[in-house]
């Protein structure tokens, strides 16, 4: 089976603009989550990751969009992929897409939110010909964004694959989550015993893939699986069983041995349940003494572009052998405790892993490779 | 384009009160709006699943043509959970909900609809009531796009990703709503048209029309 490359990556977040700019920022122990006013998205203070209201306004497009296109400009310039190449697809990952807009104006047109015009948009401000897909299946959208970029370019229908995903945080969402008793009222804890749920984040992020081993810069995407829990649409799995299902797939597809994995980037929301589950399927997987973290407590759950942000920090990590510690961890606070970092860790990286689940009973993972 | 090599071993259309399964109209109601009409045909079909009044009306929709679409006569034993994959579209995404939703926030915003703003939710209710644990994904295009849909379930069967695939497209947004699914298998039966965006478009445009 073709090798599928990293040909470009790029984040944009409240910790900065660009992969490395944002992993120096990690390496010195920034995080983008910090306490918020803001009278339009809540009547109270909240912990979130979130940018300046003035940032990504203006112009003809919707923040959502600007965040995007910033993300794919860089991403495209990194990679050497030039505009009109008919053998490129564009892939836009999103929960929510446009919805912010819903806040100003709950009666917004339908086409002003619709997200396949917003990829429309962009795959026409960067000519890339092919009919841009969207896909919007929960925060795994990320990560099922990579492995649909992954598949098709397998089964020969593209050479090239611009995945970019992201999520802008509104009174619809925060209100949502809020709604559900899942926001932390401080910094997320992800895995700890103290654990009071989630902080949100805004980010975009893209990843671009390629079959052509000229855009070879060191790291594949190996392989990828995703699966449904079939138990309730907003709670995950009791057993695991079915993310352990979907991180056994994926190393099969990428022809990895679970001995091969030297670091699990988790999906870690810091919810009761969550960690839970996924604890329970990364030790059911006979992975729990690998060493794991949680990003969330850096960028806050950055919903649709989630998967791709933590992959990519995933893949600095493997470039410059250096594992992240996961902010909020003191004390074990799932029943099957896993390898949970919390100091800067060195060590040789060559094949990771990367987990997340959304609503809806969804599970994605991916396998990472040098 | 994959060249297919699954067949379409059934299929459902919902749209203007009426529901076709493989091409024949099952039921045709009066209803005048969406959410009268998706009850009447649930009560029709005696589907006996006190869970669908909890879902929001995009879901029902699917879960509702999923049902026909499988009927009591497809053995779901044949297959493993893991390996029943759920790909579907549409072009609103929950809109409808998101709408719903947000009326709540000026008062007191509710979960049970919140958790409905996500199309995939509808892949959630259709595993939970067969048990299918296989692949998803939920695609978002302008209109029904039978070529990405194609080209996914094809190279999930054919890549040995799932051994067979629920596809189609279900949209709605107020009093406008459609659903066509398809059951994608490797098995061929006497009518069983080749797996083709061809043979989806026609069914999506004239459900009515017999399988040629």
């Amino acid at each position: 089976m073709n090798d599928i490359f990293v040909a470009a990556d790029h984040i944009v977040s409240p910790l900065g603009m660009g992969t490395s700019h944002n992993f120096r920022a990690l390496k010195a122990g920034k995080t983008g989550v910090d306490r918020q006013e803001r009278p339009a998205m809540s009547d109270h203070p909240f912990y979130a990751a979130l940018f300046d209201p003035a940032e990504f306004t203006g112009g003809s497009f919707t923040k959502f969009e600007q965040l995007l296109q910033v993300s794919i400009t860089d991403a495209l310039n990194i990679s050497g992929i030039r505009p009109g190449d008919k053998r490129t697809v564009l892939i836009i990952c999103s929960t929510k897409g446009n919805a912010h807009l819903l806040d100003e104006d709950p009666n917004t047109p339908p086409e002003n939110i619709s997200l396949p015009a917003s990829a429309a948009r962009l795959a026409k401000t960067f000519r890339l010909d092919a009919a841009p897909i969207v896909v919007s299946n929960a925060c795994i959208s990320g990560l099922l964004g990579m492995i649909t970029g992954m598949r098709l370019i397998r089964a020969g229908l593209f050479e090239n694959a611009v995945v970019s995903g992201a999520d802008v945080i509104s009174r619809f969402i925060l209100s949502g989550f809020g709604s559900f008793q899942a926001l932390s009222s401080g910094h997320c804890k992800p895995f700890d015993k103290d654990r009071d749920g989630i902080n949100l984040g805004e980010g975009a992020a893209t990843v671009v893939l390629s079959s052509r081993s000229d855009y070879n810069k060191g790291l594949r995407l190996r392989g990828g699986s995703v699966s449904n829990d079939a138990n309730h649409i907003s709670g995950p799995s009791r057993t695991g069983m079915e993310l352990c299902q979907t991180i056994e797939r994926s190393l099969l597809d990428a022809f990895a041995a679970r001995e091969e994995i030297g670091f699990i980037s988790t999906h870690g929301t810091a919810t009761s349940y969550n960690d839970e589950m996924e604890a329970k399927a990364i030790t059911l997987a006979g992975l729990n003494h690998v060493p794991v973290n949680s990003l969330k407590g850096y960028y806050g759950h950055t919903l649709g572009a989630a998967g791709l942000i933590e992959s990519i920090v995933t893949m600095q990590s493997m470039r410059e052998g250096l594992i992240l510690p996961s902010p909020g961890f003191e004390q074990n606070g799932v029943t099957t405790p896993l390898n949970v970092v919390t100091t800067l860790l060195s060590t040789p990286l060559t094949t990771c892993l990367k987990t997340a689940s959304g609503f809806g009973g969804c599970n994605a993972a991916v396998v990472l490779g040098k | 384009m994959i060249k297919s090599m699954e067949h379409i071993t059934a299929s459902c259309v919902i749209e203007n009160r009426t529901i076709y399964k493989n091409g024949k109209a099952v039921y045709i109601s009066g209803a005048l709006d969406a959410i009268d009409f998706l009850s009447s045909a649930y009560r029709h079909f005696d589907l006996q699943y006190p869970k669908f009044y909890k879902m929001d009306p995009l879901s029902r929709l699917g879960w509702i043509a999923t049902e026909i679409l499988l009927g009591p006569g497809w053995d779901t034993s044949i297959y493993r959970p893991q390996d029943i994959a759920i790909v579907l579209s549409n072009a609103n995404s929950s809109l409808d909900t998101d709408r719903r939703y947000n009326e709540t926030t000026r008062d007191i915003p509710s979960p049970s609809v919140f958790v409905y703003t996500l199309p995939n939710i509808m892949i959630g209710e259709i595993s939970i009531r067969h048990g299918f644990k296989g692949e998803n994904a939920f695609f978002l295009s302008p209109s029904f796009d039978p070529v990405l849909l194609a080209n996914y379930s094809s190279l999930l069967l054919q890549q040995g990703i799932a051994s067979t695939a629920i596809t189609g497209w279900v949209d709605l947004l107020g009093p406008q709503y459609k659903a066509a699914l398809f059951l994608i298998e490797r098995t061929q039966g006497p009518d069983t048209p080749d797996f083709s965006p061809e043979t989806m478009q026609a069914i999506f445009q004239n459900p009515s029309k017999p399988w040629m």
